[in-house]
């Protein structure tokens, strides 16, 4: 049923399947796309990082990769001047309300904003946006783990582990603008909610927002 | 924000009776959250549970879009509104610290009531006359130049009422104890 057709992306010919995102396309034949958001098997992405921009022939402006079906013949570039200026500004954006004290992190070495700003050669530095000093709940309610807002890049990798995975539903995205944060219903310590500390959401977090308590990780 | 007496009930039927008028589909969550706000004034936390179960959707998804749209409130309505216009020109002349006094007198944050439901404290965007700014609506009364210094005038109105309240209800305490 899933008819192969082929693309290029940066001058390779590659093999993909019809209604593939391009996004994992790329991915699968080594291709490195940004991407932070992105969930193979979710039918509508959010592309909500706007990091896996790029240039598509034909088209006018950068598409994210995530939310854009691969077309026969379909002439991609992954780098370009206009790519790459989003990519960059994206990257500052969610850096400018990021705990950038990596060394005290526990994803330190571990982390895909580390990966993303050395493959894009970008620095983990808070230099045109000035972050707005604001306090951030730290929940260290379970028994197992704690959650680090000022961590959190809002990726809702998580909340997709906690609906699709654990088929729980204790958490969600609360507030809009600035205020955005993963929390449970009524902002309760999750230990309090029904939250099942089964810890997929900590599987999922890239960053280190979701993180293991000292001695906890097997 | 703890519950009145009988409130509960009030929560409870007023919820069954709106499930029951919409049909229980997602698309339905803002029409039925907005239909609950209507009667009950505010959405309370056992409001959303409710929808939520009646919705077969994650709580945390009905609080999320709750929290999301302005036109909701999470906290009941005080026995005095008071709103503080941020809008450009009102935010231009000290509106926000207009807001900080009336937080730090009330001892809530903006979008918060008190404990005994005597004031709540929501910040709006433009009233409608600017040349008034900073400006405040207390009840439907527009203050205009409301500075720091007028914030303690309008407390100390507000402060009085408060106080004969509190008499009152002990009052009437004392008569329902006599009887």
């Amino acid at each position: 049923m899933s008819e192969e057709i082929t693309i290029t992306i940066d001058d390779r010919q590659i093999k993909t399947r019809r209604g593939e995102k391009l996004l994992w396309a790329a991915l699968e034949n080594d291709i490195y796309i940004p991407h932070l958001c992105a969930i193979k098997e979710e039918k509508r992405p959010n592309a909500s990082c706007r990091l896996c921009f790029v240039e598509i022939e034909g088209v006018s402006r950068p598409v994210t990769a995530c939310s854009r079906e691969v077309e026969e013949g379909m002439a991609v570039k992954t780098r370009t001047p206009r790519v790459d200026r989003l990519v960059k500004t994206g990257f500052e954006l969610l850096l400018s309300d990021h705990n950038l004290n990596c060394r005290e992190c526990p994803a330190n070495r571990n982390c895909a904003l580390q990966v993303i700003a050395k493959k894009r050669r970008l620095k983990l530095k808070h230099n045109r946006f000035k972050p707005i000093e604001r306090e951030y709940e730290l929940d260290q309610s379970p028994a197992e783990f704690a959650f680090d807002r000022s961590r959190c890049v809002l990726c809702g990798q998580c909340i997709w582990a906690d609906r699709v995975e654990a088929e729980v539903g204790a958490i969600g995205f609360t507030n809009r603008g600035i205020d955005r944060v993963v929390t449970t219903f009524n902002n309760l310590p999750l230990a309090d909610s029904i939250c099942t500390e089964c810890k997929l959401c900590v599987e999922a977090c890239p960053v280190g927002a979701l993180y293991y308590k000292e001695g906890q990780k097997a | 924000m703890q519950l009145m007496e009988g409130e509960r009930e009030e929560i409870l039927a007023c919820v069954k009776e709106v499930l029951g008028e919409n049909s229980k589909t997602n698309e339905n969550l803002i029409p039925i959250l907005q239909q609950v706000q209507a009667k009950l004034g505010y959405l309370p936390a056992l409001a959303m549970e409710k929808i939520a179960e009646g919705l077969d959707a994650p709580a945390a998804d009905v609080y999320g879009i709750a929290t999301f749209y302005n036109q909701f409130r999470l906290n009941p309505p005080g026995k005095h509104e008071v709103r503080v216009c941020l809008g450009t020109a009102c935010y231009m002349a000290g509106g926000n610290i207009t807001l900080e006094s009336f937080e730090r007198r009330m001892e809530i944050k903006e979008g918060e009531t008190t404990p005994d439901r005597h004031y709540s404290l929501d910040r709006v965007a433009c009233v409608g006359c600017c040349s008034l700014a900073p400006v405040v609506v207390v009840d439907e009364e527009v203050e205009g130049k409301a500075t720091p210094t007028r914030v303690d005038g309008i407390m100390l109105a507000l402060e009085e009422d408060r106080e004969n309240t509190g008499k009152q209800e002990s009052e009437e305490g004392e008569k329902s104890g006599q009887n």
